[in-house]
């Protein structure tokens, strides 16, 4: 798993949907985010940095 | 730290979500903040944040420091008073620009003309969002808000030039797309040690986008990564490509100015030299 989602944090802005590069996230129809396509995810973190909700996390390996 | 981690470490537990409409900037800011006294290794107990009335300044509610959410415009004179009571403390005012333009402007330039070592963050949405979208001094001319329906025909502010005129030490600008400089002019803020302005260009999609036409959240955050230059090519641009964007980054940085409660350390010397 690439991306952890706080469900109860995020509002369905959109934010990180439209500044995916992989274009990989979608607000669902109850207004909350989908991750359509974990595998694609290249951690860029763009989600991560532009949530204002602190609801979308890029998933960090265990050293 | 991760954004998750620096949640854990820095936000009260269990008050997420935050009060804040879909797509408001002012969780981008907090988040800016806590980044900021992280990389700059503070001890929570060392840090103060006061804020005012209004949406930003609901943040210091989140924040796991010495905070108080005192009145409308008057953050920064009681964050003046903490810091005179133990200048050790990093004291943070968190305010709007209503808050800090309007109500409180004299507040702003007086604690500037002193150069008191204070971090001052102004989330500037251009708007009174809680109430409803009132125009503040920081909304555009010829702009909609629900006083002004038929548009503003006020000039706006310039924050950074505002306070640079009035003694601040530190005046620095960044927006929420562009969230790492705004972590870092902020971290840099708080190590001055004198009057520090930081204004972090916010976006209110719901109060001020929508009366303005400017399209969705994300759309805002693409007019601020449009319109929001770095320092480095602002210089180079001409007038012409200058119109209508703005600067961001360390926009003035001053130390050659004595601080304030170190100049009021100096009288209680010399007041007490008599006895």
């Amino acid at each position: 798993m690439n991306l952890k989602i706080y469900t109860e944090r995020c509002k369905g802005c959109g934010i990180c949907a439209a500044f995916c590069p992989k274009q990989i996230l979608k607000v669902s129809e109850i207004e909350k985010i989908e991750v359509l396509d974990d595998a694609s995810c290249i951690k860029c973190g763009q989600c991560e940095l532009r949530c204002p909700d602190f609801a979308i996390n890029v998933v960090k390996e265990e050293k | 730290m991760t954004m998750e981690k620096l949640v854990e470490k820095y936000f009260r537990p269990g008050r997420l979500p935050h009060i804040w409409c879909p797509g408001c900037g002012n969780g981008i800011v907090t988040g800016a903040i806590v980044k900021a006294i992280d990389k700059l290794e503070l001890a929570k107990d060392d840090v103060a944040v006061i804020s005012g009335i209004g949406c930003s300044s609901r943040a210091s509610g989140y924040l796991d420091f010495n905070t108080a959410n005192t009145l409308h415009g008057r953050a920064i004179p009681i964050a003046s008073g903490v810091k005179m009571g133990d200048p050790r403390l990093n004291v943070i005012v968190v305010t709007g620009d209503g808050d800090s333009t309007a109500i409180g402007g004299n507040h702003i330039i007086h604690a500037a003309r002193r150069n008191i070592d204070l971090t001052v963050v102004i989330f500037n949405n251009n708007i009174y969002g809680m109430t409803g979208g009132q125009y503040s001094p920081l909304t555009p001319i010829h702009s909609k808000a629900t006083t002004a329906p038929y548009t503003t025909i006020e000039p706006a502010f310039n924050i950074p030039e505002l306070v640079k005129a009035a003694g601040a030490t530190f005046v620095a600008r960044a927006t929420t797309f562009h969230a790492q400089i705004l972590a870092d002019v902020i971290a840099q803020g708080i190590a001055h040690k004198g009057f520090s302005v930081i204004e972090a260009v916010s976006a209110c999609p719901i109060s001020f986008g929508r009366q303005n036409k400017m399209g969705g959240p994300a759309d805002m955050m693409k007019w601020q990564r449009d319109h929001g230059v770095p320092l480095a090519a602002w210089d180079k641009m001409t007038d012409e490509q200058k119109e209508g964007k703005f600067p961001i980054g360390v926009l003035h940085h001053d130390t050659s100015k004595q601080e304030y409660t170190d100049a009021y350390d100096g009288i209680i010397k010399t007041a007490q030299g008599g006895k």
